[in-house]
Formats: structure tokens, sequence, C-alpha cells
């Protein structure tokens, strides 16, 4: 077997064992599927069957706007309220929601019993309820008609269009392709600097452990640190796959043991409204939200996340494995990791300037550059970017990740047989003029 | 022809000469002996030979030609830091070590059950590294240097760190690897397992040369003409002060023993005839010097 195929395949093996990969690897795609599951599993379970609420209105004021929903039904009672409470809890209802007259001229006061804790979209759906109809009665109260308020506010939805070069036309949703961007940028930062400290470390403990000189009586130096550039590459790879497979995954068993039907989209909608109490997001708009996660075409949004962290982790793990050949000790490796970080930082930091306007000057440069392109051209990618422009990153990309490698090479294969040596920037100067 | 043959060596670091124009001869099928104080050169020797360190004169010969990154892949060199992946099993590590010198998985761990059994250490397969001491690393890392039957051996000081008996097995199974037709460098401090082993020797101070050669050859050049006689009778041999010189007598089990040295213009055959006359003699044996009084001399000279 090529000697490269087996340090890759020690270096792939060796990690995806580790106890902290499978961790990693399960709990990934379980924190992420949670954060999708979980607030519509918590409405979910707390609304898994329709509620009946008897409402006891003593101010006459609130029952006409209780509409019912799918899962809430209103019916009206009118005994005491210590009556209501034995049949509505414990015969026909679920829930007693009482509202005595008070003193003052508006009622602000109710209450809801239950045997069990009402779930949150029943008392957002009642409060939201009874606050318009307060607002409305305070509204006639002042002479106002509240259907003039309703016919004067104005509801803009301002929807921006891009007229791309061939004159189609295209809904773009910047907040939402916003967020995609940031965390599509933060993500690659993420697995570049995850992933290149393991090169680092795996370096630097085969230079301390001296089973280098074994290992290049063996092999020579660069297939020892491609083979291990590499290797760590299929880990990542791995994980992100592993990621994205079990994340889906997860979402589709967990879609098919609970049932949580398209509606609980809705219900999210609902739960969101109720959070947001008053600002309400209309089920309307987060539709829209899942409309563009859709237009945004995923599968090209994957295979450029794969392009441009294969790209960067390239480029930056040769410099990292560079930097772990020349260095004796961990603390000395902090006086080149800085330089190197340097631009993936700034690209980081850039990234807000780059978000707001993604074809500024800047932004296009900084996703030419190829120590900036990874993360800048990952978060231009979702506002849409030329085709021209994507090419002539991409290649840019590769010269730079075989520029860096070619350059590493060179320390690496001096740096990794030398101790004791107080490395400075004079000598890896020195190493790299060696033939 | 030499299997291994440097010519005037010569290695400078930014503030000392590490070595200056070492030239040695290892003859095929031998055992060949690096000696030296500590800092001498040898470990730097032994990494030019390995394309380790770079040279910045002088030339290495392997089998006549100058020596080659790809000849180094088929070296086996037991470096003086030992190392090894300390997270990964001793078996699963072997075969690794083993496959990277070009050994199919199947080889591997076929000559490794072998060899494993030899060293009665079969039940570490699946330790980790970490799990084992200094000495049981070492072990491992002596059958991984050998494992691919190499025709050119290097090991930088194999017996530090071992016990006695574990000194021995390994005495053994570098005479065996000998035997089979392999050439052997190492370097040591360990005197005695060089005069049991070798059969050339180098020994360098101050990154100089100061000595090389066939190991009786060079024994007897360093030979001063003293004997041992062991005898019954007289307490005091009487003899002609012109011609020997009794340097010591003591007595050992019952017999009585002087070493004597002959002084010019006589031989040991005369100091025989002399002895005969007065005692019964029970041993009579030329006193050679061992490596390590001539090592110590030498050192001490070159130093001065």
């Amino acid at each position: 077997m090529n000697k490269i195929l087996l340090i890759i395949q020690r270096e792939y093996l060796t990690r995806v064992k580790k106890k902290s990969f499978i961790i990693m690897t399960i709990l990934g795609p379980l924190l992420i599927a949670a954060m999708i599951i979980l607030p519509a599993m918590l409405s979910e379970l707390s609304e898994s069957s329709e509620k009946k609420i008897a409402v006891l209105d003593e101010t006459g004021l609130f029952f006409e706007r209780f509409n019912d929903q799918e899962k809430i039904k209103f019916y009206h009672v009118y005994e005491g309220l210590n009556t209501e409470k034995e049949t509505a809890l414990y015969g026909e209802g679920d829930l007693l929601l009482y509202i005595p007259i008070t003193q003052l001229s508006l009622p602000v006061n109710a209450q809801l019993f239950s045997t069990k804790q009402p779930g949150l979209n029943v008392t957002s759906y009642v409060k939201s309820v009874m606050k318009k109809v307060i607002e409305d009665e305070k509204l006639k109260a002042q002479g106002i008609d509240p259907e003039i308020i309703k016919s004067a506010k104005a509801d803009i939805n301002l929807s921006t269009i891009r007229v791309e070069d061939d004159g189609a036309e295209k809904e773009s949703y910047t907040e939402v392709e916003v967020g995609i961007a940031i965390f599509a940028g933060i993500m690659i930062y993420f697995f570049i600097f995850m992933f290149g400290a393991q090169v680092l470390k795996g370096v630097m403990e085969e230079k301390q452990n001296r089973i280098v000189e074994v290992i290049i009586s063996s092999v020579k130096p660069f297939q020892l640190m491609m083979g291990k550039i590499v290797g760590i590459a299929l880990v990542g790879l791995t994980q992100f796959l592993l990621w994205i497979f079990l994340t889906g995954f997860i979402l589709i068993v967990f879609q098919g043991i609970v049932g949580i039907e398209p509606s609980s989209m809705d219900m999210l909608g609902q739960q969101g409204q109720a959070v947001g109490a008053g600002q309400s997001i209309d089920p309307e708009q987060l539709n829209m939200v899942f409309d563009i996660i859709g237009s945004l075409n995923l599968g090209a949004m994957v295979l450029s996340f794969i392009f441009y962290f294969l790209g960067g982790y390239l480029l930056y793990a040769s410099l990292f494995a560079a930097i772990g050949g020349a260095v004796d000790q961990d603390a000395d490796s902090q006086q080149f990791m800085l330089p190197v970080s340097i631009p993936l930082i700034f690209a980081v930091m850039m990234s807000g300037v780059i978000v707001n306007q993604p074809d500024s000057s800047l932004a296009i440069w900084l996703s030419m550059i190829p120590f900036t392109s990874p993360i800048t051209m990952m978060m231009r990618i979702p506002f849409g970017v030329p085709v021209e422009q994507i090419i002539a990153s991409g290649v840019l990309l590769i010269l730079g990740f075989i520029f860096t490698t070619w350059l590493a090479g060179k320390i690496y294969r001096t740096g990794i047989l030398m101790y004791g040596q107080k490395v400075n920037y004079a000598v890896i100067w020195k190493w790299l003029r060696q033939r | 022809m030499q299997a291994l043959q440097t010519i005037e060596v010569t290695k400078r670091f930014s503030n000392h000469t590490a070595l200056n124009k070492v030239s040695v001869e290892v003859d095929e099928q031998s055992i060949f002996g690096l000696l030296g104080p500590n800092g001498a050169g040898k470990t730097t020797l032994i990494r030019i030979i390995n394309m380790i360190t770079s040279m910045d004169h002088g030339q290495v010969l392997l089998k006549g030609k100058p020596i080659k990154p790809d000849d180094i892949r088929q070296i086996g060199y037991l470096p003086e830091e030992r190392g090894l992946y300390k997270k990964m099993k001793v078996g699963e590590q072997a075969v690794y070590l083993a496959q990277l010198k070009g050994m199919s998985r199947s080889d591997a761990l076929k000559n490794l059950k072998i060899w494993f059994d030899k060293f009665e250490i079969g039940s570490w397969w699946n330790k980790k590294v970490e799990e084992l001491s200094k000495g049981m690393a070492q072990k491992v890392q002596f059958i991984v240097t050998i494992l691919h039957q190499p025709q050119l051996l290097i090991f930088d000081e194999p017996f530090s760190g071992f016990d006695p008996i574990n000194v021995n097995i390994l005495k053994d199974e570098i005479l065996n690897l000998r035997n089979e037709g392999a050439t052997i460098i190492f370097s040591t401090h360990n005197m005695a397992s060089v005069e049991e082993l070798c059969d050339h020797i180098a020994l360098i101070n101050n990154s100089k040369l100061i000595l090389t050669g066939e190991i009786h050859e060079i024994k007897n050049r360093f030979k001063s003409n003293i004997f041992e006689v062991g005898y019954h009778g007289l307490k005091d041999l009487l003899l002609d002060e012109d011609q020997f010189q009794v340097i010591e007598s003591f007595q050992k089990n019952g017999e009585l023993f002087s070493k004597i040295r002959i002084l010019q213009n006589t031989t040991s055959n005369e100091l025989l005839k002399h002895i005969l006359q007065q005692v019964e003699v029970v041993s009579f044996q030329e006193v050679l010097p061992s490596i390590n009084d001539i090592f110590i001399q030498q050192v001490n000279d070159t130093s001065r």
C-alpha cells in the first residue's frame, strides 16, 4: 500500500475512534435537532390534545372575541365560580377562564383554572385576545371607532427584489440571509480552527515524542505532513457530513415517532406570537423563512461549504503544520500562531460590514484573497455571487493552498528534525532558502 | 567491500564543531561499536548517516555508492530518544510502523507474533504505549526496528534503560542478527557489551576519531606486556628486576597470583623459565587491556 495512504489511514482512524470525536458527532446533531425540535415538541407535548376552555365572563366583554382555535375550543358558562370550577375541571372541560367584574372601569385581571399546567399557547392566546379587547374598549371610551384605527394601520410589506443580469427577478429576504450568511461564515471559521489546531497538535506530538525520527527513516517528511493534513481533513469532512445526515435523520425519525405535522410550524408561529407578546410574527412570515431556506438551494450551500472548508483548511493546516514542525515547546508556537490567525479573525470581524453590503469592494476583495475568502465568500454566497467571482475566488484559493503547502513543506522538512534551536523568523527564512 | 563508509565527515553547529573529518569503515556482516564520551559526536554521526542531519563536508557511502534517501528507508534505525505514539495500542502501532517500512500487513502480523513470543510480551498487544514502562516500550521499539529484516541496522544506545537480563536478551538477538547476515552499527557506553559483541570499534572524542579498528588488534596494540601467573609455593617470587617488574601480587581461592610486566629485551618464555624454578605454576596468561581501560586512557590522553 502506498505509504501516504497508510499515514492518512492512521491519522483518520485514530481520530474517528476517539471518544471525543464520537461524542462530538452525536452531540452536535442532537443539539442542532434539539434547537429545531424542542420548541415545537414542548408546545406539542403540552397541547397534545384539544383543550376545552370554559369561559366565565362576568363582564360580558370578552367571550365573543374568543374564537375556536385548532386545539383550543371555547364555551360559555354562566353559573357561579365554584360550581363552574367543579363542572369545568372535573367534567366537560379542561380549563376555566374566570374574568371577574372589578371596580375599575376596565377589567384587567383574569384567572385561568386548570388541573394541569396550561400550555404556553393557551395562556398567550387568551392574553392577546384580552389585550386586544381592552385596547378596543379604551379606544371606544375615547370615542374612537376601533375600525378607524384598524383601517389607519398601515402594514408595510417591503419585499426587495433583485434583478438578475438575465432580467429574471428574484425576491430577496435579507434578514434570513444575513442570519444564514453569518452562520456559514462562523462555521467555516470554527472548522478551520478546530481541525487546523489538530494538525498543529499532531505535528508537535510527533516532534516532542521523537517518533518523527523513526517515521522519517521510513517516509519523506512531505509525505508525513500531507498524510496528516489530508487525514485530518477527512475527519473534518466526516464530522460535517455526519452532522448533516444525523440532524436530518433525527428530524425525520422524530417526525415519524411523535408525528409533528407541518402544522407544528403553525404552532411555532403561535408560540412566536406568545413569546413576542404583541409584536406578532404572523404565520405567513414564518412560512416565508422556510421558503427562503428552500430557495437558497441547500445543495449548493453545502457544496460550497465543503469546498471553502477544504480550501481554507488546507491553506491554514499546512501553515499550522509548519509551525508545529518548527517549534519545540507549546509556548513557542504562540508567536507564530498569531500572525497566521489574524486574517481569519479579521474576516470574522468584518462579517457585519460584509452582510450589510455583500457586493461592496471590500467584500469582493476579501472574498478573493485566499486567506480570508473561505469565510467572506461563504458569507456572500447566500446573497448570490456572480459565477465568475466564485470561479476566480476558487482558483485563487487552490493556488493559495498549493503555495502555502509548498512553503510549509520546506519549513517542516527542516524544522521537524531540529531540536533545541531557538526558532524565530530569521531562522525560518534561512530554512526556506535551503535547497 | 564495506557495507558502510564515512569519508571525512564534518559537521559544524553554530558555535562548535560536532564532527571533524571522521572516517570509519564498517565491514559487511559485522558489528561495529561507536564509542565515545557524552557529547563526543556519536549521535551526530548516526544522524548524518541516517540523513536526519545534513553534513557540511564529507561523504557517506553505502556499499560503495553515495547514500540516497531511498536507501535510508531500508535501514533499521533505533534512535537514542525513543518515540512511539503514546495513545496508540502496541500491536496496532507495530503493524503501522512495519507497514511504513514496506511490509505487507500479513507479513508484519506474522513476524510480530514471532518476536512478541520470543520477548514474551504477547500480552501487551492491546495495551496502549503510555501504559508501558520505559524499558517495555524500548523492547517494542527494538522489535519494530528489526522487524523488516534490514541489511543495515543502526542502534543509538540500544542498552540504555534495560535491566541486565534484558541486556543479555538484546545482546543475543544482536549476535543472531549479525549471524543471519545483517550489518550492525551501535553506539554505547556499555563497555562490557562492546567486548562481547563488537568486531570493530571506533572511538570518538571531542568530535575527532581517535581510534578505530578490529577489536583484538586494538587490544594487542595497547597491551603492555603484562602477564598473570597463578601458582603454589613461595609467597614472593624472586625475579631479576632489570627484566621483570612485579606490578601486584594477591591471593585468591588459596592460590597466589602475580601480575608481572616484562621489560625490554626478554620474552614471556624467559619469565616462565624463571618462575618454574621457584614455584608450581597453575596458570599463565597475558593480560590484555580491557576496552574500558583503553577508552579511559585514550579519552584522557586526547582530552588533555
